[in-house]
Parts: C-alpha cells; sequence; structure tokens
C-alpha cells in the first residue's frame, strides 16, 4: 500500500488519457481550469492534441470535429461554460457524437462563485439542451471515482454515441486526496463500433434490434455524412415524420433502455433500518461519515451513494428504498434531484436535505435531519 | 476528373441565386485539382449556404450556425490529409465573429467561402453584417442603424494569410477558389453576390453593380504577405513533439510512523502570497510518507494575490469520509484574514488541540493550547512562513516528524528549491535566525 497524492481535476485527465483521449479542447474556467493544464502536459508528447477555443462554444465545436474525425475527445468547464455548450450539446446528442464533458461544478446561478462548490447543475445536465433527449450523467465522489468513473464517461459515450458528463465539483476536482493507483479496478477500454470500411455508409442506419448506428470517421475512403438538421439514417433532411419519430424514440431508448448496465452506485444496507440516506458527490462523503456514526451510535441507517445520476437508475433507488419507511435527499443544491427520487418513490417519506451556499453539507446537519423528521 | 456534384441532390436555391454560380465553380475547382471526394470535407453551418454540404459527393459536417469553423478546426487537427472547406453565409460570419478572428489569429489550414449577399436569406431577409444601411429589408429600420462590416479588412487585421474579395460572377471564380484552397494556411473568401428571393426583393443590386462596388474598394486578392507564417498544424505538431512526457504520478512509500497514532485535522489559516496551498499539499506528503491516506480541501478567493487562503488537512489511517474539519487537532494562524474568515472554528477547539500563533496574528480566545512563533524573529519571508509552520508542528512532533518533512520536501522540490527549503526548515528548528 503506498498512496499518491492526486485532485480530482488531475485524476480525471489522467483517466481521460488511460482511457485513449487524444483530443481536448477546453477554455480558461475556474474550478475546470486545471483539467486544461494537466490534458496540455500530458497529450502533446502522446502525439494528441489539446487545445484552447476562443471560448467555450469553439472548445466543445473542436470536440465535435474531432470526434467526427474518429477521435476520443473531451472537455472541461463550470456552469457558465455549459450554458454556452447547450448548441452544440443538442448537436452531440441529436447527431450521435461521442463526447466526455467534465462539469466541475460551481456555485451559481450564472458567474457565481468561481471558487465555491455546489451541485447547482445537476438538472440543467440533464434538461439543457434542446428536444429534451436525454444524456449521460456520472457523478464521482472522490479521486479514485474521478479516475474509474472518467474511464467508464468514455466507454459508455463510445458504445452509445452520446454526451457522457462528469458531475464534478470545485470540492473534487481541486482537492488533493491519497490515492492506491495500483489497487484502482479500471474497467476494459470501449471503442465505437465501426461500421464496414468496403460499403458505402448510411451513417445513421441501424439494424433491427440494434440501437446505436456504426461508425466510421470523416476522412477515410468512406464518405460520411453529418447534420445536426432532422436526419434519415442517410444523413440527410428528412421530413419523414414516421422515421422522425422512429429515430427520435431511437434515441431515447438506446440509453433508457440500457440504464441497468451502467447504474453506478454503492449501497450501504443494514437490514430493518427505518431510513435510507441518498446522496450523490462531495455530499456522499459526509452522508458515508454520518451512516458510520449512526452505526456506531446504535441508531443505523441504510445509504445509497448515486454515481449514475442520468438516465435515472429506477431500480437501484427502488431496489434500495424498499423496504425503508423515509428517505432523506442530501444535495448541495435547494433540492433537484429529489425530484426523480419523489416521482420513483410516491409511496415513501422523502425529506430533504440541502444547502447551496458554497460550503459543504456537514455530517452534523446531515444527522440532523435523519433524527428529526 | 468527374464532377463532385450529388446528381441525386441538385441545389434547392431559388432561380438566380449566386449561391449556384459558386456551387459549380467549387465544383471545377475540385476537378480542376483532381480530388476525389473523400479527400474532402465540407463543413457548413446554418442558412442557405448551409446546403452546400448536401451539393456535394465529399465528407460533410453540417451544424449551428456560425460554428462551421469550429468543426472544421477539430477535424482538420485531427485529420490534417484532408481538404476542409467551410462555407458560410454573411450571417454565419457575423454570428461567429469570434471564430473568424480567431481562425484568421490561428491560421489553420482551412478554407472559408463566405457566401456574401448582405442579408439573411433563409429566415426572411434581415440584415446582416455586411447590410447597406440604405437597403430595404426586413428588419425595418434597424439596418440603417448599422454600419456594415469589411470582411476582408477585418480577417486582414486579425491576421488571415490570405483573403480574397471577389464576385460571384467572376468568370475564373473557379480558378481562384482553387488558389484559396491550394494555399496552406487560413484562406478566406468573401465572395458577394445575389440573394433574388430576399434581398433584390426591393433592392436593386447586379453583377455590374457589385463589380463597380468591389472596384471601388481596395484590392484583397490572395497572399497577404505581412501575414504569413508557418502554418498552425504543422506549428503545433512542430512545438508538440518537443513537449517532454509526464511522468506518472509520484508513488510515496510508507517509510515513518506518524507521531500521533489516529486521525489528525489541521487547519492553516493564512492569506494570498503565504504559499498556504503549497504548505498543505507538503504536509499530506508528509501523512503519505507515514502511510497515512490524506485529503486536502482548499479555501481562497478568486484574486491571486489578495484575500483570505485556508488549507483543510486531513492525515488519518483510516477512510476519510468529510473532508471538511469541524474541531481541528491543530490550527496554524498565520494570518489574520484567514482567522477572521474561520472566527467560528476556534470555539469548538478543545484543551488537547493545539494553535501554532504567529506573532502579530490575533486569535479569538479559545480552550486549545497556543505556542507562539515569531518568525519575522528568526528572519523568515512571509511567503515562507506556512513552510515555516510545517517546521514547528514537526519539531512539536505534532502530526508530522522532522524525517517526515524532510522526506516530504525532497518528493515535492528539486534543486534550488528544495535546498532552500531544507535551509529554511533548519533554520526554523534550530531557532538559529539566517
Ligand atoms: S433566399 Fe436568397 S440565398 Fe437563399 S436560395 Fe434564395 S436567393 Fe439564394
Amino acid at each position: 500500500m503506498a498512496y499518491s497524492l492526486l485532485e480530482g481535476n488531475e485524476a480525471i485527465a489522467r483517466g481521460a488519457v488511460a482511457a485513449g483521449c487524444r483530443f481536448f479542447a477546453g477554455y480558461p474556467i475556474t474550478p475546470a481550469t486545471t483539467i486544461y493544464h494537466n490534458m496540455l502536459n500530458l497529450l502533446p508528447p502522446l502525439g494528441g492534441i489539446c487545445l484552447q477555443g476562443e471560448d467555450e462554444i469553439a472548445s466543445i465545436g473542436f470536440c465535435l470535429g474531432a470526434s467526427m474525425a474518429g477521435m476520443k475527445v473531451m472537455t472541461a468547464t463550470s456552469g457558465p461554460g455549459i450554458s454556452l455548450y447547450s448548441e452544440n450539446l443538442s448537436f452531440a446528442i441529436g447527431s450521435e457524437i461521442p463526447i466526455v464533458i467534465v462539469d466541475v461544478q460551481r456555485l451559481g446561478p450564472s458567474t457565481g462563485s468561481a471558487t465555491r462548490g455546489a451541485d447547482g447543475d445537476i438538472n440543467f445536465l440533464r434538461w439543457g439542451s434542446s428536444g429534451g433527449l436525454p444524456v449521460i450523467v456520472l457523478a464521482p465522489v472522490d479521486v479514485q471515482d474521478c479516475f474509474t468513473l472518467t474511464l467508464q464517461a468514455f466507454n459508455l459515450a463510445e458504445e452509445f454515441r452520446c454526451p457522457v458528463f462528469l458531475a464534478s465539483n470545485k470540492e473534487i476536482g481541486m482537492t488533493r486526496e491519497s490515492i492506491d493507483l495500483q489497487k484502482v479496478a479500471t474497467p476494459g477500454i470501449v471503442e465505437r463500433s465501426a461500421a464496414p470500411s468496403n460499403q458505402p455508409l448510411l451513417p445513421f442506419g441501424v439494424d433491427p434490434g440494434q440501437q446505436v448506428p456504426n461508425f466510421l470517421p470523416i476522412g477515410n475512403k468512406v464518405l460520411v455524412r453529418q447534420t445536426s438538421s432532422t436526419h434519415g439514417a442517410d444523413g440527410y433532411i428528412t421530413t419523414d415524420s414516421a422515421a422522425i419519430a422512429r429515430n427520435q424514440e431511437r434515441l431515447e431508448n438506446k440509453l433508457l433502455s440500457a440504464i441497468n448496465r451502467f447504474s453506478f452506485h454503492e449501497h450501504y444496507s443494514i437490514k430493518h433500518t427505518d431510513t435510507l440516506l441518498i446522496a450523490y458527490g462531495v455530499s456522499a462523503r459526509a452522508a458515508k461519515a454520518v451512516f458510520k456514526a449512526q452505526k456506531r451510535r446504535g441508531k443505523p441507517i441504510s445509504l445509497l451513494v448515486l454515481k449514475t445520476l442520468w438516465p435515472v437508475p429506477e431500480n437501484v433507488i427502488q431496489q434500495a428504498a424498499r423496504d425503508a419507511r423515509r428517505i432523506v435527499v442530501v444535495e448541495m443544491n435547494l433540492g433537484q434531484y429529489i425530484r426523480e427520487i419523489k416521482r420513483i418513490l410516491p409511496q415513501k417519506q422523502v425529506d430533504f436535505c440541502g444547502q447551496m451556499d458554497g460550503r459543504l453539507i456537514t455530517p452534523a446537519r446531515i444527522t440532523e435531519a435523519v433524527d428529526h423528521e | 476528373m468527374n464532377s463532385l456534384l450529388n446528381a441525386a441532390r441538385p441545389p434547392v436555391l431559388c432561380p438566380g441565386c449566386t449561391h449556384e454560380r459558386i456551387t459549380h465553380s467549387l465544383d471545377q475547382a475540385f476537378q480542376n485539382m483532381g480530388l476525389a471526394g473523400h479527400q474532402i470535407v465540407i463543413v457548413s453551418d446554418i442558412g442557405c449556404s448551409g446546403l452546400f454540404d448536401t451539393f456535394f459527393h465529399t465528407h460533410a459536417m453540417h451544424g449551428l450556425h456560425g460554428r462551421a469553423l469550429t468543426y472544421a478546426a477539430g477535424l482538420k487537427m485531427a485529420r490534417p490529409e484532408i481538404n476542409v472547406i467551410v462555407t458560410m453565409g454573411d450571417g454565419g460570419q457575423g454570428i461567429g465573429g469570434a471564430h473568424l478572428l480567431a481562425a484568421c489569429r490561428r491560421n489553420l489550414d482551412l478554407t472559408l467561402l463566405i457566401l456574401n449577399n448582405f442579408n439573411f436569406g433563409m429566415t426572411g431577409g434581415q440584415f446582416s453584417a455586411t447590410t447597406p444601411p440604405e437597403a430595404q429589408l426586413g428588419s425595418g429600420f434597424l439596418s440603417a442603424l448599422e454600419r456594415p462590416l469589411d470582411i476582408c479588412k477585418v480577417a486582414r487585421c486579425a491576421g488571415a494569410p490570405y483573403v480574397r474579395r471577389c464576385s460571384g460572377f467572376q468568370k475564373n471564380l473557379a480558378e481562384q477558389i482553387q488558389d484559396a484552397i491550394e494555399y496552406e494556411g487560413f484562406a478566406l473568401m468573401d465572395i458577394w453576390g445575389i440573394c433574388p428571393g430576399r434581398y433584390t426583393k426591393k433592392n436593386r443590386l447586379t453583377p455590374k453593380m457589385i463589380d463597380d462596388a468591389l472596384a471601388k474598394l481596395p484590392t484583397m486578392d490572395g497572399v497577404v504577405s505581412e501575414n504569413v507564417r508557418p502554418e498552425y498544424g504543422q506549428h503545433y505538431r512542430q512545438l508538440a513533439a518537443a513537449q517532454k512526457k509526464v511522468s506518472a504520478p509520484a508513488v510515496i512509500e510508507p517509510q515513518f510512523t506518524a507521531p500521533q497514532t489516529g486521525r489528525q485535522e489541521v487547519i492553516l489559516l493564512g492569506s494570498a502570497g503565504q504559499r498556504v496551498i503549497t504548505a498543505g499539499e507538503l504536509l499530506c506528503i508528509a501523512g503519505l510518507t507515514a502511510g497515512m491516506k490524506t485529503t486536502q480541501k482548499n479555501e481562497y478567493n478568486i484574486t491571486v494575490l489578495r484575500g483570505p487562503s485556508i488549507s483543510e488537512l486531513i492525515l488519518s489511517p483510516q477512510e476519510i469520509n468529510y473532508t471538511g474539519i469541524e474541531t481541528p487537532n491543530v490550527v496554524v494562524a498565520l494570518d489574520q484574514e484567514g482567522v477572521d474568515r474561520r472566527r467560528g472554528l476556534f470555539e469548538r477547539m478543545t484543551p488537547k488541540a493545539l494553535i501554532i500563533q504567529i506573532s502579530g496574528v490575533n486569535v479569538p480566545t479559545s480552550k486549545a493550547r497556543i505556542h507562539h512563533v515569531d518568525l519575522r524573529a528568526l528572519g523568515v519571508k512571509r511567503p515562507d512562513w506556512a513552510l515555516a509552520s510545517l517546521a514547528v508542528l514537526a519539531k512539536l512532533q505534532q502530526i508530522i516528524t522532522p524525517q517526515m518533512l524532510e522526506a516530504a520536501l525532497k518528493i515535492r522540490f528539486k534543486s534550488n528549491a528544495l535546498d532552500a527549503s531544507l535551509k529554511l526548515v533548519k533554520q526554523v528548528t534550530t531557532g538559529k535566525a539566517a
């Protein structure tokens, strides 16, 4: 057992490189900037590309171009940058361009506080694009998650050809932590599935039963069309409403139907407990401290730490909550994800423990919420 | 060479639209160059010029209004061997102004064709960045209020090495487009044309009038000698190849035993310029040399050299969950700004806890023991105070030992910085002024 000392942002950069990411573009913004710095150190010596865009719109635009040329791409920003990503995010969703997007969240709204943490973008990441189609959002809790979930994010982006967010937080990204790199379990690396390279490509064509179209990069022998417009399988604009409807459903179902395969979470279950604590992100650390303390106090509770937030891992939540009378949801905002919990568990008492003032939610505060209904 | 026009999808432009002539000239240029479809990607955005990618049998990427240059940059960096042709209208040029300026400054080998017809055709003839103020358009009197932009002048100022202004009716347009594509660097063509669907409904504009207007403007006919310089992609690859590979994160083997066994929480309360964050990192590394798990949570204002700077450090043999500190074992009071930001902390301190109080800093009353240190008297400069405070902790066998600190310095610093830090630590531990 020997540790290294890494901040979350560095772990994300190193995870990206381990996943095969060789293209990064970003625009400086606290608290995400050190991801860009790390990528700038890591990528060029590997023959990779790291660019600073003239703004966030350009940064994500560069990434979409490079992704269509076949590269694994990542960009990183914070709330104000996510706002600017929105139009291209819709493009990546609707036109199935793999990309990993890191949101090192800071206190909002708007420019907010650059050096204070929050989880205020959780619903924005899900809903901040035109069309309302789903995205994948993973939420790291610590530096180890920053590494492994980044690998998972790339795998998911490649497999499902969609944007995958890492919903980090200033309090994870800029916090240094010991990590035993030898012990970090890493998933195998997934590549987007390639179409045959000896016949014309239907860029959005799927076989029966297939949900994600095969990919060929722009620049090879076979011609590839990419478009942000409503398209048919051939990548040309279509007005065929049946084809449009089929495509929209596919874009939704390819993620919703597979969620059980990537419902990352930790469940600390104690039999016959009355209360289930649900937390994600940095607040899950305080929640875990409370879980341990309650056990010591002889007043055990159960704890569910969600690391996949979107699509909502409904099965995981339902199963974890099965025996609980009461759910306490902890969030570093004024109550966003709790809406999903209430939607999924209409028969349970769901209470909220949240705060959005730039400070971490303390274990004491969670304990109070657990103890007092 | 065969035409690359897509026979299945002939141009669907209004009769008389200059875009059609440009389509054929672009095709002619491709043919003259002997290019196959897969050697080209046409990147387009929104508006009538955004239909261009569908007219050709080439690779295609059609995206959001004004953003075509950004996708093109990613494509070109990833695939330097392909010819990247970007089409946009005067509308896309306006909304993507920042990208145009950046493309001129960057000098990546892209060919930008601006199909300039002085209005937004597709959406109903609103004014664009190039609309003359006297034009009668869908945006009413508003178009009279703004001055049209000279794209070529702007591009030139922004550093584009190749700028050409021409008429879409020009006989040698294909050759001119070919010249732009063949230029190794960012090449911009501002191609003036007529939009019968919208613009000439209420405004008179003929090929002759375009020629006359162009004749009055300074010629822009290709290479801008003062802007000629290495192409961005080649330059990037040249500089990137010279970058040193970054090593894997240092793995710190445990070799010491920490002076206290359980979980220890330390807060450094300082201000910007005292290198509080670096000292915090050193304390963590020192903890790792004793096999402890560690976390470092920092707080500071966005201003770089002003305001409080606070580092919360936890060293523990067990898993560390919550990274904040409620009841610290040790508080180091380095600066009033840091202390004032966390005044509430002191009343929670227990009699077992320790405050390292640097002379000149006032701390609120608490139950904790206080250890006074006069760093000024020791001749320690302010930027070294945080590091000096670690030496004090080591000397007191609190949290870390002198061996742990020395090992941490050797891991974190090299050459001169290492020598200076070791010297400083010695100076503090022996209590001898430098
Ligand atoms: S609206 Fe104008 S630019 Fe568009 S196709 Fe018609 S004439 Fe051409």
